[in-house]
């Protein structure tokens, strides 16, 4: 009963932000689909399904989604060990750079693939322009980070002991991968792969603009239906149906992830220096990190090209409102502002990740509290599988004025993109904490330490870093954070994506290249206070 | 400071007692401070008194006017001007008719002609009653004969040639829409997608406007002649256009007749782009005071505002778009090196609202194949 209790008390605070910043908006543009005139009307929906175009939108999210995920997964493994396992110098400015691509707003991006992959680009005898292998090119590479990171994290804590004995015992290295390593990664591949594949099945800007516009995604054809068409049903209709397949996907995660003893051996061992056998690993690492900067670099030089030559005059134009005043704030005010509210973001990401994942990996006692936890688990992912577009023009149409007028609070970005960072934030805490064997605990307390004395020494030193990763993931999604974002964004306080969109819309070469400049300087920032944070050498973990 | 607040959180939990506090507490707190809020904006319920509070502007995120031209709005009538912009015209469009009746503020701007129809129809307006300045009734919007919707500002979506690319080439640019689908500008043309953004749905009106029901066969004639189909102005303008400064390997755009202002020469001298004006699409922006609002007479005034001298200076420069009070003075460059089509077509805001889904699922069976 006080388990119960208790359970409930530490999920109260997050369920109560996810009921009203996520249900009520949603459920509202559900509610108008379905309810249309007032009468409820499933036939409708039925008719929407039945569409044609409808199954092909779906079959081809569904492939692309899924062949970028085991792509990123492929490609982001070998990186996440060498990143995570080795010790080499830059180490950290490349982990944080890694976060890079979550910030970039997607159409700086896509142009600068284009001019990769187009005919008579660097990449053009490749022929992918245009081509869903373009887009999965592009799905790739925002979100491969997130198996690094998730997994890395995971496997950054990871005692070297049992694989060095299944080694000592005659065991190869690929058999010490399989039997020891894979295992105890497993949740968090899982994990990332799950976060990976909702982050695709979403993607709005990616599909539009690398698939020049011929391909139609779940994601593309809600916008079209609510914005341009304003068929509410007929978004709804695709709204349940990425529900549904959300849920699915969920479902099956879960499972899959279910492993029958969560508890890691750990001794957060010291990074080694790379050896003769890593080879193939720092290889791929580099292969991958090298296409990754292709786009990024492409991005940097046009940023520093003006009238045919090499200049800074767009970085110096970033203290201006623009060549004729295109922006109400100079950039270097939107910077300000986008940290601010990032900030904001990352403190109630993280404070209501801890909650919930702590909520998750409680041990349960009975088969109803365990699938009382399973739910709730699904639940926190929800937000990821759910259309920008549903959720912000729920937000204004449920919460832009009485009973609930909260358009004006200015907590409401901010909370607004924490909900997209928290997955994440879960994600990369619950493998841990999960792995956290409870008889530590048990001991500390039988040799005397009080409840407190026991977290600090047990849990504390464990979490850390994986919160500090977390807390990369959330700060990077906050800064970089345009759909919610542009929905409720305020005029007076415009975000960095908001400020270089409005860049971006206007003609005139020294418009675009304070795009180009505003975005390198966001990305740049991102690193460094990504890299700021990682250094933080707090004293208390050292001491105990 | 994240790492200290979240350390506590976690350690508390092993104690179920303080784990009850600090949850209590922080659920407290974020009710306290979202009441605090929800109550402030009560007020709205009592009628505002003329000549103060607040005037709640609903816009997209285009919307832009220099901080002095709010000021002076906020002086001249004692309100303080509350923005709030949302994600593109077509959500603009659909949150005022969603809201019809119970709006969320007081005026919308930034309503244009392709979608004033929804506006019209969902009755979420109310009329305006001050007299327009000279110029602005011809823009109003064939079927408002109420003048609900208030004229602001116009421009034109046209398509655009990078003429000294064609001079070097020394080919003659196209001048029409059946210049387009010509041999000669084979893989020349960019296009934004009509699907998704607003100046590419224009330029698929323009050809509905012109070829009637065969407008899909122009388009196929288009896409056989290699058009570049791209998902938004920038990707096509930037992206592709060769005088986007990213590259762009097509001398051919569809754009705005005010585009050739910015690719003038550092001295504002001459421009290397033309907008070709037999090609044009005109859209026009419109304001309107919001049926049930809480502020009406702030309402009012606002609009007397955005047709006032103040605002349509300030049109060119902050939205890059053409003011529509007559006499009102443009930019040098603007001045002299976009001028404006004389004629430009038209289709009927009805017609556009009634068929815009099946055209645009033709459209992108036509491009699809």
């Amino acid at each position: 009963m006080r388990r119960t209790a208790s359970l409930i008390a530490l999920a109260a605070l997050p369920l109560g932000v996810l009921a009203v910043f996520f249900v009520l908006p949603v459920t509202g543009m559900l509610g108008r689909g379905l309810w249309p005139d007032g009468s409820f009307d499933p036939g409708a929906l039925l008719d929407v399904l039945a569409r044609p175009r409808v199954g092909r939108v779906v079959w081809f999210t569904v492939w692309t989604s899924s062949a970028a995920t085991v792509v990123a997964v492929v490609l982001g493994l070998p990186a996440a060990y060498v990143l995570h396992r080795l010790d080499f110098p830059l180490r950290g400015a490349v982990r944080s750079a890694l976060l890079v691509p979550f910030v970039l707003p997607t159409v700086v991006v896509g142009v600068a693939f284009r001019q990769l992959l187009r005919e008579g680009g660097p990449l053009g005898f490749l022929g992918l322009d245009g081509t869903p292998l373009a887009i999965l090119a592009g799905l790739v590479f925002f979100n491969v980070a997130v198996v690094i990171r998730t997994v890395g994290a995971t496997w950054e804590g990871l005692d070297r002991r049992p694989a060095e004995a299944a080694a000592a015992l005659g065991a190869t290295p690929r058999q010490v991968f399989t039997t020891v390593t894979l295992p105890a990664l497993r949740p968090s591949i899982v994990a990332a792969a799950s976060v990976v594949f909702l982050f695709c099945a979403t993607a709005f800007g990616v599909v539009l603009i690398l698939g020049g516009v011929r391909y139609a995604s779940v994601e593309t054809e809600i916008y079209l239906l609510t914005t341009v068409l304003y068929d509410l049903q007929g978004a709804a209709a695709l709204s349940i149906v990425q529900l549904v397949a959300v849920v699915g996907l969920l479902v099956v995660a879960a499972r899959v992830r279910r492993v029958p003893d969560p508890t890691v051996q750990r001794a957060t061992p010291r990074p080694l220096r790379p050896r003769r056998s890593d080879a193939p690993q720092l290889a791929a690492t580099a292969v991958l990190l090298g296409l990754l900067a292709l786009p990024i670099g492409a991005l940097v030089g046009q940023s520093l090209r003006d009238d045919g030559r090499w200049s800074l005059v767009h970085y110096r134009n970033l203290t201006t409102t623009g060549g004729d005043g295109a922006l109400v704030v100079p950039v270097t005010t939107a910077l300000r502002n986008s940290l601010q509210t990032a900030l904001d973001a990352t403190w109630i990401a993280l404070l209501l990740g801890l909650l919930v994942a702590i909520v998750l990996t409680r041990r349960s006692r009975s088969a109803t509290e365990r699938r009382v936890r399973g739910l709730l688990d699904g639940f926190f992912m929800l937000p990821l599988g759910v259309s920008a577009v549903t959720l912000g023009f729920g937000f204004l149409v449920t919460l832009g004025r009485e009973p609930l007028d909260l358009r004006t609070w200015p907590l409401l970005v901010p909370v607004a993109q924490a909900l997209v960072a928290l997955p994440l934030v879960v994600r990369t805490l619950v493998p841990v904490l999960a792995g956290i064997d409870d008889r530590q605990r048990q001991a500390a307390a039988s040799l005397g330490a009080g409840p407190l004395r026991a977290a600090l020494t047990v849990d504390v030193p464990i979490v850390l870093r994986p919160l500090v990763a977390a807390a990369g993931f959330a700060f990077a999604v906050s800064l970089g954070e345009f759909g919610a974002t542009s929905f409720l964004s305020r005029a007076d306080h415009p975000t960095m994506p908001v400020v270089i969109f409005r860049l971006l819309g206007r003609p005139g070469e020294g418009n675009y290249g304070m795009a180009l400049a505003a975005s390198v300087v966001l990305a740049a920032t991102t690193a460094l206070v990504i890299l700021a944070v990682e250094r933080l050498r707090v004293p208390a973990v050292g001491a105990w | 400071m994240t790492s200290r607040r979240a350390t506590r959180t976690s350690r508390s939990t092993r104690l179920p007692r303080t784990s009850w506090a600090t949850v209590g507490l922080a659920a407290l707190a974020l009710a306290a401070s979202s009441c605090s809020f929800v109550g402030a904006d009560d007020e709205d319920a009592a009628p505002i008194e003329e000549g103060s509070g607040p005037v709640v502007l609903l816009t997209h995120n285009d919307f832009a006017l220099p901080d002095e031209v709010v000021a002076a709005f906020e002086d001249e009538s004692g309100y303080t001007l509350d923005i709030r912009p949302t994600d593109g015209v077509g959500n603009l469009v659909n949150l005022v008719s969603e809201q019809a009746g119970k709006p969320s503020g007081d005026v919308v701007f930034g309503v244009d002609n392709t979608f004033a129809s929804r506006v019209l129809g969902a009755g979420a307006l109310t009329s305006y009653d001050g007299e327009l300045p000279a110029g602005v009734a011809t823009y109003a919007l064939p079927g408002d004969d109420d003048g609900t919707l208030v004229p602001v500002d116009n421009g034109n979506v046209c398509v655009n040639v990078d003429d000294a690319w064609f001079a070097k080439k020394k080919i003659a640019p196209p001048v029409t829409l059946d210049d387009l689908t010509d041999p000669a500008y084979a893989g020349l043309l960019a296009v934004p997608s009509a699907a998704s953004s607003s100046p590419g749905l224009a330029f698929l009106l323009a050809t509905i406007a012109e070829y009637g029901d065969d407008w899909p066969s122009y388009w196929e004639d288009l896409v056989a002649n290699d058009a570049e189909i791209v998902a938004g102005w920038s990707e096509a303008y930037f992206g592709e256009f060769t005088q986007g400064g990213s590259g762009g390997t097509k001398p051919i755009v569809v754009s705005y007749d005010s585009s050739p202002a910015f690719t003038t020469d550092k001295k504002q001298t001459a421009t290397t782009t033309s907008a070709l004006l037999d090609t044009c699409y005109q859209q026009v922006e419109y304001a309107a005071a919001l049926d049930g609002a809480a502020n009406p007479a702030g309402a009012q005034a606002l609009l007397d505002f955005m047709v006032g001298p103040e605002v349509q200076a300030a049109l060119p420069e902050s939205m890059y778009v053409f003011p529509v009070v007559e006499g009102t003075e443009l930019p040098t460059a603007w001045a002299s090196f976009a001028p404006r089509p004389e004629t430009s077509y038209d289709v009927d805001p009805a017609a556009i609202e009634a068929n815009r889904e099946d055209w645009l699922v033709e459209w992108t069976d036509v491009i699809s194949r």
